[in-house]
């Protein structure tokens, strides 16, 4: 059993202490008396975090194995942090039976590097009409607790409240895209205002994602079963959430890096690295967003990653593909945004990144706190340790990253899952192939 | 203009003195234009290409007799259907047109933006020959150039301009390089057919047409620009019925009336009879918007010109007189 101790480590950014990982769980923290023969690592000036769980990954396999793979996603997540990924259905084929998703979570495992989740589709083949075999994917292998038509919004009405009630036996969760089909378009591709008027880009208004969000806490209060709002972009979502909250329905939301730290008056140069959907929001949107993920009215940041091939931003900004890497840049720009910012301390960080997108995810093992006896799934980063980001050195097979170029404040130094270290000196370590 | 990055992507590209410096150009252009052999001899040797991603007669035929009278090369490539559609990307596309020695590229785009990503990828000069729904820089120096045969100076003169301006490119560039000139402008159209964000522009907007052309909302009107109208905003509900349109923003000879005989209208092409302009209207404006075909070759020739013939005073010199 491989020991290693964490000398010095400011837990969760507090008073600095001992950790000590015994096989794959913490086996003390604090006091490193039976530290004896374990590797130390000097820990001084970094802090410990629950490794990070990501609700919103797209990992483009099967189908598009060209922008990424499992293998190839899971080195960027655990290059991130993170420990577990929750990996989006919209693939091709859609992860809409138990046989596609545990083929995911086959090769979730056999990478080796983050524990990943599949996400199962809500109707069959994302169609929006019929539902999917919910049942089979959750008693599946892969256990299935997220459900979501990511990339569309089940739009019909009848259909999410099905799926509300047809997931509670599961104890799952059905994940939104939020957005009015019809008040968006099929040609919007930015945020409906002044910037989209100038530009002549067909524009998405704010409420076509508020207008559902506001649909869907009534359907979950009356299902009594549980909502979870991906990648909240608006202010007035953020109103609607709050309201939901403070009548108790069981609605949970997340946001993204990039709608944390982007506006829409990056489009002006029509650059199509800064297309995404949901869209950048203007700045007055950003503000209320950062508000609202400090106060829990948002409880987690996903970070919506999504990988394409060059060839497919290579185009007009309305013709090209829709979508940022966020993996390995989600730390640096949550730092940026709300640490740096003193809106978030490093344990409110913990919570918003890790603690609360387990539960979310329903996902025993990681989220936990850091303590003996508990999973040793943890991020060592350095809370000074700036780095510029460079789309080429990422381990994503894509490089759509909006940050590049950039300086983020905050690096990740290492990464344990079950103890075994993903990440050291902020490089990758591949698991070990057995030739047994 | 981007005399210096020599593009023509904007009409915001330009500020006044170089607007008036095309306008000025154009004219002597077009003096030209009236003689027997028309042809000048400034871009000889020099390789034009009209890359076209949408359908277009007037603009591309336009381009290519500009390029031919001051005797450049002008090939037309259509590039409907490529692209996206066939797996190629627009950088592939234009990388390969580009490869062949080209000096300028004429480019027309059904995606706003599209002609600002082509001259990041290219060295050779670029011109924005409408992109989508936002911009078309040369169609808005024509109008201008029209605009100014009639009005004169544009320091504050009131320019109207009615129909679809969400989804007007020309109505952008309008709004933009009339306002370098010092012109006033109006917009109007109904709700659904402003652009989000109007209250930004430097332009006054109405939802009356009546009220706009008798005057009493913003003064005396000096000049009007009808824009075309796509009947497929029907089908979007941006309005019910040609009707319903035409008896609200359309120009009816008794509109025109209440414009006074002297005030100029103008057209972009092709005109929808019956939607935003009366048949009687349109065969009153005849004799303008064939003018305005004229003038959109000479204004091309003089952009033309300006961005490829180095020294444009030594190069206006060179038109024999």
């Amino acid at each position: 059993m491989s020991n290693v101790l964490l000398a010095g480590a400011s837990v969760l950014g507090g008073r600095p202490a001992d950790v000590l990982i015994s096989g794959e769980v913490i086996a003390a923290v604090g006091s490193a008396a039976d530290a004896a023969g374990a590797e130390v690592i000097d820990a001084a000036g970094l802090v410990l975090l629950p490794g990070f769980v990501d609700l919103h990954t797209h990992l483009r396999e099967p189908g598009r194995e060209d922008a990424e793979t499992v293998r190839s996603g899971s080195a960027a997540a655990a290059l991130g942090g993170y420990t577990a990924v929750h990996a989006m259905a919209n693939t091709t084929p859609v992860a809409d039976t138990a046989e596609i998703v545990e083929q995911v979570a086959r090769l979730g495992a056999a990478a080796g590097l983050v524990d990943v989740r599949p996400v199962g589709a809500v109707s069959r083949g994302l169609d929006g009409e019929r539902l999917a075999e919910i049942a089979g994917m959750a008693r599946s292998a892969a256990a299935v607790r997220v459900f979501s038509d990511d990339g569309r919004c089940v739009a019909d009405a009848q259909l999410m409240r099905r799926a509300l009630e047809y997931v509670k036996p599961f104890g799952a969760v059905i994940a939104q895209h939020a957005q009015d089909p019809g008040l968006a378009g099929t040609a919007a591709c930015a945020h409906e205002g002044v910037v989209s008027g100038k530009l002549g880009l067909p524009g998405w208004p704010a409420v076509a994602e508020e207008s559902v969000v506001a649909r869907d806490v009534m359907l979950a209060q009356h299902t009594g079963s549980r909502l979870h709002v991906c990648h909240v972009s608006t202010a007035g979502t953020v109103e609607v959430l709050r309201w939901a909250k403070g009548r108790g329905i069981d609605v949970t939301a997340e946001v993204t890096p990039h709608h944390l730290a982007l506006d829409c008056s990056l489009l002006d140069g029509y650059d199509p690295v800064y297309k995404v959907n949901p869209p950048l929001r203007p700045a007055e949107d950003v503000a209320a967003l950062r508000a609202a993920l400090a106060d829990g009215t948002i409880d987690a940041v996903a970070t919506d990653h999504a990988p394409h091939a060059a060839h497919d931003k290579e185009h007009a900004f309305a013709d090209a593909a829709f979508g940022m890497l966020g993996l390995q840049t989600a730390l640096g720009v949550v730092a940026d945004a709300m640490v740096r910012t003193g809106l978030l301390d490093w344990a409110g960080v913990a919570d918003r990144m890790s603690v609360r997108p387990a539960l979310i995810g329903r996902l025993s093992g990681h989220g936990r706190p850091i303590e003996a006896g508990q999973p040793a799934n943890l991020t060592l980063l350095d809370p000074r340790g700036s780095w510029v980001v460079d789309a080429d050195r990422l381990a994503s097979l894509s490089r759509n990253t909006p940050f590049a170029g950039r300086t983020l404040p905050a690096r990740v130094v290492a990464t344990f899952l079950r103890g075994r270290a993903t990440v050291r000196d902020s490089e990758l370590i591949q698991k070990e192939v057995s030739h047994a | 203009m981007s005399i210096g990055t020599h593009n023509l992507l904007s009409a915001a590209d330009l500020d006044r003195a170089q607007t008036l410096a095309i306008l000025d150009t154009a004219a002597q252009m077009h003096a030209i234009q009236t003689r027997e052999v028309k042809k000048l001899p400034p871009l000889r040797g020099r390789t034009i290409v009209n890359l076209f991603f949408e359908d277009s007669t007037r603009t591309r035929s336009s381009f290519e007799i500009a390029g031919k009278w001051l005797s450049a090369d002008v090939i037309n490539v259509s590039a409907k259907g490529s692209s996206a559609s066939k797996g190629e990307s627009l950088r592939d596309t234009v990388l390969t047109v580009a490869a062949m020695g080209v000096d300028a590229l004429v480019v027309r785009h059904h995606a706003s933006g599209a002609v600002a990503r082509v001259a990041g990828w290219v060295d050779c000069a670029v011109i924005n020959a409408g992109d989508g729904t936002h911009e078309h820089p040369t169609q808005a120096l024509l109008d201008a150039y029209a605009l100014r045969a009639r009005l004169g100076d544009f320091t504050d003169r009131h320019v109207v301009i009615v129909g679809d301006i969400a989804h007007s490119r020309v109505a952008r560039s309008n709004v933009l390089l009339l306002h370098t000139l010092g012109a006033r402008v109006t917009l109007v159209a109904p709700p659904t057919l402003m652009p989000a964000g109007v209250a930004e522009w430097t332009a006054a907007t109405s939802w009356d047409l009546d009220a706009v052309l008798s005057g009493k909302e913003f003064g005396d009107v000096d000049a009007l620009m009808m824009l075309r109208l796509q009947r497929e905003r029907m089908s979007s509900n941006y309005f019910p019925t040609e009707r319903e349109y035409a008896t609200g923003y359309g120009l009816s000879p008794l509109r025109l009336e209440l414009l006074g005989p002297d005030v100029p209208v103008l057209h972009p092409g092709p005109m929808n009879r019956g939607l935003e302009i009366s048949s009687a209207a349109a065969d009153n404006l005849r004799s303008v918007v064939l003018d305005q075909v004229q003038a959109g070759v000479a204004v091309r020739m003089a952009v033309l010109y300006r961005l490829l013939a180095g020294d444009p005073a030594a190069a206006i010199e060179q038109v024999p007189a």
